[in-house]
């Protein structure tokens, strides 16, 4: 089944086209992978899958139903969450409660309730609080819960940006760049993580530089670059396509992405 | 959760200690005025702080809110022979409607436009209550009608020390109960990253909204709680002054902490008092006092001392 669709997307600031005629189709289960050079528009496009920002052209379709433009918190309700490359901590908050708040769609908002902390809004905050707890030792971040979100580490804050999306019950999750700053070994359980979200029956998007992991890790590729679409299609496609290999990957990457090269 | 929740038992026990303990200490009745007057300004800092503190928005006209509150138990009972205790709810409801008239376009937008409008309102409304004379009475004001229950009229320093007293317990347990609540997780996120608060589901404006008409209610009890008491109101209730005297006690107690908010409230309402030795001088001093405050302790007293305070973690 095909999740997502974007068709023709563009979006431009000013005179730079940030993202140019960009089409693809995401299949349920799937991680789809976005590569490309810096600036070559994969936050930006995220940004437009999210709804931070309305496409200037172009049809983002979701399950079938045109998505396009459609506010954040309510694409947030029709199931995609995302992660940010520069991260967006809630750091006021402790690391279960910036949890919790992705819980919101689930809880009951109404506010009177809330103030008079009635006890069906107590026994709301327990269950909230318990899920978040059980999806942060799924991220591995089971053990500083009660700790302020600004004592961990840079490797944990990113975990708990994924901890934070989940907790949404997402169809569609959009990770920016979640290996940024990791050691080799933290990537590989970054990996792990991911496959076994997707195991859970969430499709993923991915946008990541290391070249290794995104390799292994990715059902299909698409790369960007400047804005448009350089090639799309598998990860073994894509190493056999002279066009990636000189214009992106280089050398170096191309040795990277494929041990067989060097 | 054992530590939010005892916080907020805490914050509360002692607030109950403090009221019922404070006229132990009271040499004469004029003590009993000044903490009624702490305990009221208390109550509409507490709900500044929801908008403030939580969600990080800024009003400076919040006081315009506490004039339409005192405004609304003057004129209702004088001209239309209404029950004093409906016209604190009518002023509320009608502070509620307007917050959501100014709130609803504003706060779409980022940025200090709140802050600029809620500036524009307060100006609006202490002009309104300086010129519509008829009604109001004008610069020189108004007379209040006194309050009773069943039969009991509600006059003095004392009566009202325990009136506000309690008002404010419960207004600070709903604030509490807010902060550890779906819509105050929401405002406190929003505080940190709207774009991740919006991709988590919640509807930023409307939260946002949410929080200036409660923090709107809150300021027109005070405000009706306040020409009560005084027996008499004057358009000076909604001054700009009093709107940064608001912002003050809430940022001088420590943002987001309704303890720090009601502390707040305490300084600036007992200070002038003190500060009247200095004579002409007195409000050098109280700016002078708020900058020291701001310089050493800058996240407000409340929170600055919890940290001291607090067992090191690691
Ligand atoms: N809000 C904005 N206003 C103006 N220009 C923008 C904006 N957002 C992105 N751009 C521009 O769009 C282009 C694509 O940026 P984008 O952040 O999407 O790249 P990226 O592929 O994510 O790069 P990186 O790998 O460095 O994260 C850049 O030229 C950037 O300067
Ligand atoms: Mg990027």
């Amino acid at each position: 089944m095909t999740l997502l669709v974007a068709e023709n997307v563009g979006i431009r600031f000013g005179g730079v086209r940030a993202v140019e005629n960009v089409s693809f189709a995401v299949q349920a289960g799937h991680i789809f992978s976005i590569i490309g050079p810096n600036g070559a528009g994969k936050t930006t496009l995220f940004n437009v899958l999210s709804g931070i920002y309305r496409p200037d052209s172009g049809r983002v379709l979701l399950a079938g139903e045109d998505v396009t433009g459609m506010p954040p918190h309510r694409l947030a309700a029709k199931g995609i969450a995302r992660t940010f490359q520069n991260l967006q901590i809630f750091y006021g908050m402790t690391v279960v409660e910036n949890v919790m708040v992705g819980r919101h769609l689930r809880e009951d908002r109404r506010i009177v309730p809330s103030m008079l902390g009635l006890p069906s809004a107590a026994r709301q905050n327990r269950a909230t609080r318990q899920k978040a707890r059980e999806i942060l030792a799924f991220v591995g971040l089971g053990d500083p819960a009660d700790e302020p979100a600004g004592s961990l580490p840079y490797g944990a804050l990113r975990r708990l940006e994924i901890a934070r999306a989940l907790a949404l019950e997402p169809r569609l999750l959009l990770l920016d760049e979640p290996a940024a700053g990791c050691n080799p070994v933290e990537t590989a359980e970054l990996g792990e993580l991911v496959r076994s979200i997707v195991r859970q029956g969430v499709t993923i998007m991915l946008v990541e530089h290391d070249m290794r992991f995104v390799m292994q890790i990715s059902d299909r590729l698409l790369v960007l670059d400047g804005g448009r679409t350089l090639a799309e299609g598998s990860a073994a496609a894509l190493r056999q396509n002279p066009e990636v290999i000189a214009a992106y990957l280089g050398r170096h990457g191309a040795r990277e992405a494929n041990p067989a090269l060097s | 959760m054992r530590a939010l929740l005892s916080a907020r038992w805490v914050t509360l026990g002692v607030l109950c200690l403090v009221i019922a303990a404070l006229p132990l200490v009271f040499p004469s009745s004029y003590y009993y005025r000044v903490a009624a007057l702490v305990w009221i300004s208390a109550i509409a800092a507490v709900g500044l702080n929801i908008l403030m503190g939580y969600a990080g928005q800024v009003s400076l006209g919040h006081a315009g809110f506490l004039g339409i509150g005192a405004y609304a138990v003057a004129i209702g009972p004088a001209r239309f022979g209404l029950n004093s205790w409906l016209c604190i709810l009518l002023g509320a409801l009608l502070s509620a409607a307007l917050a959501w008239l100014v709130g609803r376009t504003i706060l779409r937008l980022r940025g200090h436009y709140l802050a600029i409008a809620t500036l524009g309102f307060g100006f609006l409304i202490a002009l309104v209550l300086a010129n519509e004379a008829r009604w109001t009475g004008g610069p020189d004001g108004t007379p209040v009608a006194r309050v009773s229950v069943a039969g009991f009229r509600l006059a003095g320093p004392v009566t009202w020390y325990w009136l506000s007293g309690a008002l404010l317990a419960l207004g600070t347990a709903l604030a509490l109960n807010l902060e550890d609540s779906s819509v105050g997780r929401a405002l406190r996120a929003l505080h940190d990253s709207e774009i991740a608060a919006a991709l988590a589901g919640i509807d930023v404006a409307r939260c946002k909204l949410w929080a200036f008409i409660i923090a709107a209610v809150y300021a027109s009890v005070a405000g009706s709680m306040l020409a009560l008491f005084d027996g008499f109101v004057t358009p000076d209730v909604a001054s700009f002054l009093r709107s940064i005297d608001l912002v003050a006690m809430v940022v001088v107690g420590g943002i987001g902490s309704s303890a720090g908010s009601i502390l707040g409230a305490g300084l600036l309402v007992t200070l002038p008092q003190f500060l009247t030795v200095f004579a002409e001088y007195e409000q050098i001093a109280l700016g002078l006092i708020i900058m020291l405050v701001m310089i050493f302790l800058r996240r407000g007293i409340v929170p600055t001392a919890q940290q001291l305070f607090a067992p090191r973690r690691r």
